[in-house]
């Protein structure tokens, strides 16, 4: 059986992280092709009502990457994002969701390697979780895949909604 | 229905629809051999608001322009977006592209098909097709929600300030003062010249150090264009590129009198200091332990023809009774707590070694070393200059460093080559340290707003392809500031940051980014928030002004009053768009998303996540 592939959307800030990004591509360093990029001017600019939208959508993993502290372009980005995510953290554990979908980390422009080493290790965190279990109330995997009631129970990737979710 | 949703429908009436081109390329077979390029073209075909895909080698050549410019005019095109490398070296061409076809250059978005997906996918032909699916499919959701964006303009002070007055920064500002420019240069000392007053003769030539200084101050001193401030320390710098204000204290640390010094560019020439090796090898406890710039205050000293006028790293000691001279290399440097190479310490080592040989050919010195640093052809040979005046060098491991034995003046050093342990004794023991950032360097960066690495030394905005440039505009960089440099580097870096400075001068105006916050004043409560998170002081709070014409925009509650009546004062936030650099904090944290970065906004992010996963 094909092993699950979790879908992750990230973050990165022009300046570091997506530099580092486009720095592992010159160096054709390889890694999983699970995540899906949002280039941002900052880091600073991820709203927790982004990475929230990300999980209600059906992501199985949010990534934010920045800038190291104190290396921010625009000085303190970096601390509202740390400061965001928290945030977010919170609240996805309020509503049952794992916090360990989330992750933040701060790749400089220099760190080629480092970039992939995170996506790798990210997707095998996600991957470990299994699917998003709001995976298959969001709309937009009505028309890709089988409605709730035609998955298979045993099947990894179709977690089922959380225990305190009852359905009406 | 709530005035907001009443806005944003007239605003959709209002906009035009999106007619979205898009470019697919193959980058030579960087694309095309990984991705299935033709699938992506079909799977494009299908999106909203998409009107035309096409495909090209290589899109950021002539013909590919020249492709896209026409199918902005065939297609009536008002979005373009291009699927290739990266945004970071490509967007700026595509961009000016746009514009030459008669699109704002804001109505276009990139789309990384390469650098983040063929490269680093190459063994999943499948998977890595459908990533590329969904980024464009992502791009296109952006397109469609991108909105034209203005350019504010910024009047250029046609002046520079250069920080630092040593080679670097009298360099600099000569090199601009000949152009034309008024230059102001700072120096924090109490005369120009900086590392170079401290040094006797230069490598490889032997030129005197003090000579060479002493022309560029007349130079500078004689050159109309400059005004130089001396005992001047830079203690903040406000506004922008084309209209920066330094604060400058004039006198000794502690003094009252400021100045204010505007500028349109800045240039950082603030150098480099030696490193003090203190409780290496006895240095600071016994006299005969200095380091190289000591070595030369020593040299220049003994010289009767040249008394040294240095004042400083003036040892206890003189060159009189020395008959034996030891040095020892990298102290301090390629080591744990400091793991770069010094550049510029070995040749010192030699050219001081030649010096003291030429001044006593019967004077033993020993030089121990870990690698010997002499790149290119004049320096190669100037180490063979070395050995033939006797000097000996002997290699010795990190491992194993010299052990020194102060009573008896005596080093116990194992060769490397050799294989044995030798025992060197010496009159003088010398310290070859590389240089380091100078005390105030960080300080500085802060008052720039640009970085420093791990070290400590201003770190430019990209090594190979700007390496004299900050990432923060208007600022450059030259000399030691940026990295342990030889004196001919030190010079080129010069021109070269000069040269840089002088395309910003040579304009009376100069367009900033439009990607800056803009306030949707209708949405805006005063609430401040946004204010609160500014870096930049970009945004004040200022009384809503009704516009002049109601009838052209929708009417809101708070807003609008009939039959002309002053409406009742409300405050709404203002960005300065000269001040805001874009970052998008305040668009985080506005409750009512009235404040929203530009082609970063809140349903443009939102849309991509959507998209992200086919929702």
């Amino acid at each position: 059986m094909e092993p699950f592939q979790p879908r992750i959307v990230a973050f990165a800030c022009n300046w570091c992280s997506y530099a580092g990004a486009d720095l592992a591509g010159v160096s054709r360093i390889q890694y999983p092709p699970t995540t899906r990029v949002i280039r941002v001017m900052c880091s600073g600019r991820v709203s927790p009502m982004f990475i929230l939208e990300a999980l209600r959508a059906g992501a199985d993993g949010v990534l934010i990457t920045g800038c190291h502290l104190g290396d921010c372009h625009y000085i303190s980005g970096n601390e509202k994002a740390l400061h965001n995510v928290d945030t977010a953290r919170s609240l996805i554990k309020l509503l049952g969701i794992e916090p360990r979908r989330l992750r933040l980390e701060w790749i400089s422009a220099a760190e080629g390697a480092r970039f992939a080493k995170v996506i790798s290790e990210f997707t095998e965190q996600v991957r470990g979780l299994g699917a998003n279990p709001l995976r298959s109330l969001a709309v937009g995997n009505l028309h890709r895949e089988t409605t709730v009631a035609g998955l298979s129970p045993a099947d990894p990737a179709r977690a089922g909604p959380p225990a305190f979710i009852t359905a009406e | 229905m709530f005035p907001h949703a009443m806005h944003e429908m007239a605003q959709q009436h209002v906009a035009e629809q999106p007619r979205i081109g898009v470019f697919i390329c193959h980058c030579g077979h960087n694309i095309s051999a990984y991705l299935d390029v033709p699938a992506l073209v079909e799977s494009a075909r299908g999106l909203p608001h998409v009107v035309l895909v096409q495909d090209s080698l290589f899109t950021c050549s002539d013909a590919g322009l020249s492709q896209i410019r026409t199918a902005v005019a065939e297609r009536t095109l008002n979005r373009v977006v291009v699927a290739s490398c990266t945004p970071r070296t490509h967007e700026p061409l595509f961009q000016a592209t746009c514009e030459e076809a008669g699109l704002n250059r804001y109505l276009f978005e990139f789309v990384n098909i390469r650098d983040q997906c063929s490269w680093v996918h190459m063994q999943e032909r499948e998977r890595a097709t459908q990533k590329a699916t969904d980024l464009i499919r992502m791009g296109v959701a952006k397109a469609a929600l991108l909105e034209p964006l203005e350019e504010a303009e910024l009047v250029v002070q046609p002046a520079a300030a250069v920080i630092g007055a040593g080679m670097a920064g009298m360099t600099a500002a000569l090199s601009l003062a000949r152009r034309g420019f008024a230059v102001t240069l700072l120096e924090r000392e109490r005369e120009v010249g900086g590392l170079l007053r401290r040094l006797d003769r230069l490598y490889p030539t032997g030129a005197s150090a003090q000579a060479l200084v002493e022309h560029y101050a007349a130079e500078v001193g004689n050159q109309p264009h400059i005004e130089i401030l001396t005992l001047a320390e830079v203690r903040g710098v406000s506004g922008h590129i084309g209209d920066y204000l330094l604060d400058v204290r004039l006198g000794a640390p502690g003094a009252h009198s400021r100045v204010s010094v505007p500028a349109g560019v800045i240039i950082v020439a603030t150098g480099a200091e030696e490193l003090k090796p203190a409780g290496r090898y006895g240095y600071g406890e016994d006299p005969r332990v200095i380091t190289q710039q000591e070595l030369e205050h020593l040299l220049s000293d003994d010289r009767l023809d040249q008394p040294a006028r240095n004042t400083h790293d003036a040892p206890g000691i003189t060159l009189h009774s020395v008959r034996s001279v030891l040095m020892i290399q990298c102290v301090g440097a390629r080591e744990e707590s400091r793991s770069y190479c010094g550049r510029t310490c070995c040749l010192t080592a030699m050219k001081n070694a030649i010096l003291l040989k030429e001044r006593d050919p019967k004077t033993e010195v020993h030089v121990l070393y870990r690698d010997i640093e002499v790149h290119g052809t004049h320096f190669e040979d100037y180490y063979a200059q070395a050995r033939d005046t006797g000097i000996i060098f002997t290699r010795f491991s990190p491992a194993e460093p010299p052990q020194i034995d102060a009573g008896e003046r005596r080093a116990i050093v194992f060769d490397e080559l050799l294989g044995t342990r030798l025992g060197i004794p010496f009159d003088l023991l010398v310290l070859s340290t590389p240089m380091v950032p100078r005390p105030g360097s960080r300080e500085l960066a802060q008052m720039l707003k640009v970085p420093v690495d791990e070290h400590g030394f201003f770190l430019e905005a990209h090594v190979k392809l700007r390496p004299l440039d900050f990432a923060t505009d208007g600022v450059y960089l030259c000399g030691s500031a940026h990295w342990p440099a030889h004196l001919d580097e030190t010079i080129t870096q010069a021109y070269g940051a000069a040269a840089r400075a002088a395309t910003i001068l040579s304009k009376d105006k100069i367009r900033a980014s439009g990607v800056v916050a803009h306030v949707d004043e209708y949405l805006c409560r005063g609430c401040e928030r946004c204010a609160g998170v500014c870096e930049y002081a970009a945004i004040d709070l200022v009384a809503f002004q009704a516009p002049r014409d109601p009838g052209t925009l929708p009417a809101g509650p708070l807003s609008f009053s009939p039959e002309g009546s002053p409406a009742p004062e409300r405050l709404v936030a203002r960005v300065n768009p000269v001040l805001c650099k874009g970052c998008g904090a305040c668009s985080v944290v506005c409750p009512t998303d009235a404040m929203q970065a530009g082609s970063f906004t809140s349903r443009q992010i939102t849309a991509m996540v959507q998209a992200a996963l086919g929702d």
